[in-house]
């Protein structure tokens, strides 16, 4: 490769700089790779340098219409002599600084390119992942390996958002200050990288060995029992089906997640404190989920007679099979939501109150 | 709003307004024809724009409002959540398939997606002519046929356009959250009930 870069070498004369460095790269006897990158400077055709490009016409024509746009602005405001020229200087001076803050703003909000590393995944490699996050290892006294990508999780809780709005709506949860998607994305969001965040500086304290974007994984991760144990449970209302999968499914994956951390800290008192919290937090959040956002099917056959009857009467429970969720009314609360509501604010005096046996778990 | 080169803007605004107007309107025109008979093709991703979207996406938040009386509050988050969930809903899926490695632009993407929402709107219509009937079992699973198909006719329609742009290993990758995306929209129109 190195001897097909000479001739080109000598055929670019003009380009001093360029083939000044390619030559120290030789003596300071750098790989063949990287000096046929340093000479690709005129190909055009990887992403980078075409950015650059553009960068530096944006900058020249910005300079082109700054140096026209400050003549202008001279003539306009008629300063002349030296208060002109302090004026000028000054405004100069806030152009530029204002420029450079513009242009270092654009580069790092156009460069997405940091986050790109934690996207290189295939479909392979997310399926195995998701897979794992539900089997506990055994093996706690070598640290485990945590696969740093992004990509799974927070695919993860956009679909726990999804399913969180499938069991709203099915429920006709009435969300006063706000929107059901708001408090889906925010509840999902703020959980995902809230807990992520407390735990990263509880495992800090207790010195373990994890990293912010591991634990993003792992939490992240972590959520697919959620997903599988709230989409089958926002569908079929047993109760009990509900706090088995609570136990199986949440308890498999908050498992994962603890023997990962256990196998990265060392004393018992950090093992203890770190993995207790992750499980109660995680357990918790599963058991929220299920009882802020979910109606009971008796809740609904209650009120499903609604309007007619007058309150404080008990209706015969005759359960048909499936329930289309157009036929409910938009009033209609069990006793989990009101319960939820009442604590926010004042109770909806349109609300057909029906009195449920205070038997709901 | 239109993907012009600068030389050809100033020769363009001299024309009658009616003349850019129809022009505009062709385009889209032409661009929900591709959408509802989606062949693979570059129509969508060549000039792109963001007319389209912007008409589907109001026509679907105003038709997404409740009407009733005794829940006005519901009446302007809807409007805005429509909004806010297709934009952003738009944006994400965009910045996901170019940190996937995907050689499309920022607007292109959005104007795909924009357009795909076609299909959506059309159920969301026939869901209101069939709520004017008297509601029951039956006319739930009507809507909900109608929508399932939709929604799929959407999924195809921006596969048919975005799959391309992508590795050709990491397609399902890219494709997933379109499909939450039109998922979550199917489901706002499913569930809507007028009061």
């Amino acid at each position: 490769m190195a001897t097909t870069a000479a001739p080109a070498g000598g055929a670019r004369s003009g380009a001093g700089p360029e083939w000044g460095g390619f030559e120290e790269n030789i003596q300071g006897g750098g790989s063949a790779v990287i000096d046929m990158e340093n000479m690709d400077d005129t190909s055009g055709s990887s992403f980078e340098d075409m950015g650059e490009l553009h960068q530096r016409l944006r900058e020249e024509e910005v300079d082109a219409d700054a140096a026209a746009a400050e003549e202008e602005d001279g003539e306009f405001l008629g300063m002349k002599g030296f208060k002109g020229q302090l004026s000028r200087q000054v405004a100069d001076q806030m152009w530029q600084a204002g420029k450079r803050q513009a242009s270092r703003a654009f580069s790092l909000y156009a460069n997405i390119d940091i986050l790109r590393p934690y996207f290189d995944v295939e479909p392979a490699q997310v399926r195995s992942r998701l897979l794992e996050s539900m089997i506990p290892i055994k093996m706690v006294n070598f640290p485990q390996k945590i696969a740093g990508e992004l990509y799974g999780p927070l695919m993860l809780v956009f679909t726990l958002v999804a399913i969180l709005l499938h069991g709203m709506k099915t429920s006709d949860t009435i969300i006063r200050e706000g929107t059901l998607m708001g408090t889906a994305i925010g509840t999902c969001f703020g959980y995902w990288l809230g807990v992520s965040s407390f735990i990263y500086f509880l495992a800090y304290l207790c010195n373990a060995q994890i990293t912010m974007l591991q634990m993003l994984a792992l939490l992240g991760y972590g959520l697919f029992g959620h997903c599988i144990v709230l989409f089958i449970t926002y569908n079929i209302h047993l109760h009990a089906l509900f706090y088995l999968f609570w136990l199986l499914v949440g308890g498999l994956s908050t498992l994962r997640m603890v023997a990962v951390l256990v196998s990265r800290t060392v004393g018992p008192t950090q093992r203890l404190l770190l993995c207790g919290t992750l499980a109660a937090l995680h357990m918790l959040f599963l058991l929220y989920l299920h009882f802020a956002y979910h109606k009971v099917v008796e809740g609904i056959l209650d009120t499903l007679e609604g309007p007619n009857i007058p309150p404080m009467q008990r209706v015969p429970r005759d359960i048909p099979a499936a329930l289309p969720a157009a036929r409910l009314p938009a009033t209609v609360l069990n006793a989990t939501a009101k319960a939820v509501m009442d604590d926010g604010g004042t109770a909806q005096t349109t609300l057909k109150a029906v009195t449920e046996p205070g038997t709901c778990p | 709003m239109r993907s012009h080169i600068r030389e050809f803007d100033s020769s363009t605004l001299n024309e009658s307004v009616q003349n850019t107007i129809m022009r505009d309107l062709k385009a889209v025109g032409k661009k929900f024809m591709h959408v509802l008979y989606p062949r693979k093709s570059n129509t969508l991703l060549r000039d792109w724009d963001l007319w389209g979207p912007l008409i589907l996406c109001v026509t679907l938040a105003l038709m997404l409002q409740r009407s009733s009386v005794d829940s006005e509050k519901d009446g302007g988050p809807q409007f805005a959540e429509v909004f806010v969930i297709v934009w952003f809903g738009a944006v994400t899926i965009t910045l996901n398939s170019k940190l996937l490695g995907g050689n499309i632009s920022f607007f292109q993407s959005l104007c795909v997606l924009g357009y795909c929402i076609l299909p959506l709107t059309v159920a969301m219509l026939v869901c209101r002519l069939v709520l004017l009937a008297e509601q029951g079992p039956i006319n739930f699973m009507v809507r909900l046929f109608v929508v399932i198909v939709m929604f799929t006719w959407s999924i195809v329609a921006s596969t048919a356009f975005l799959a391309d742009s992508q590795p050709p290993n990491r397609k399902a990758l890219a494709i997933y959250p379109v499909f939450l995306f039109y998922f979550v929209i199917s489901w706002m129109i499913l569930t809507f009930t007028p009061q």
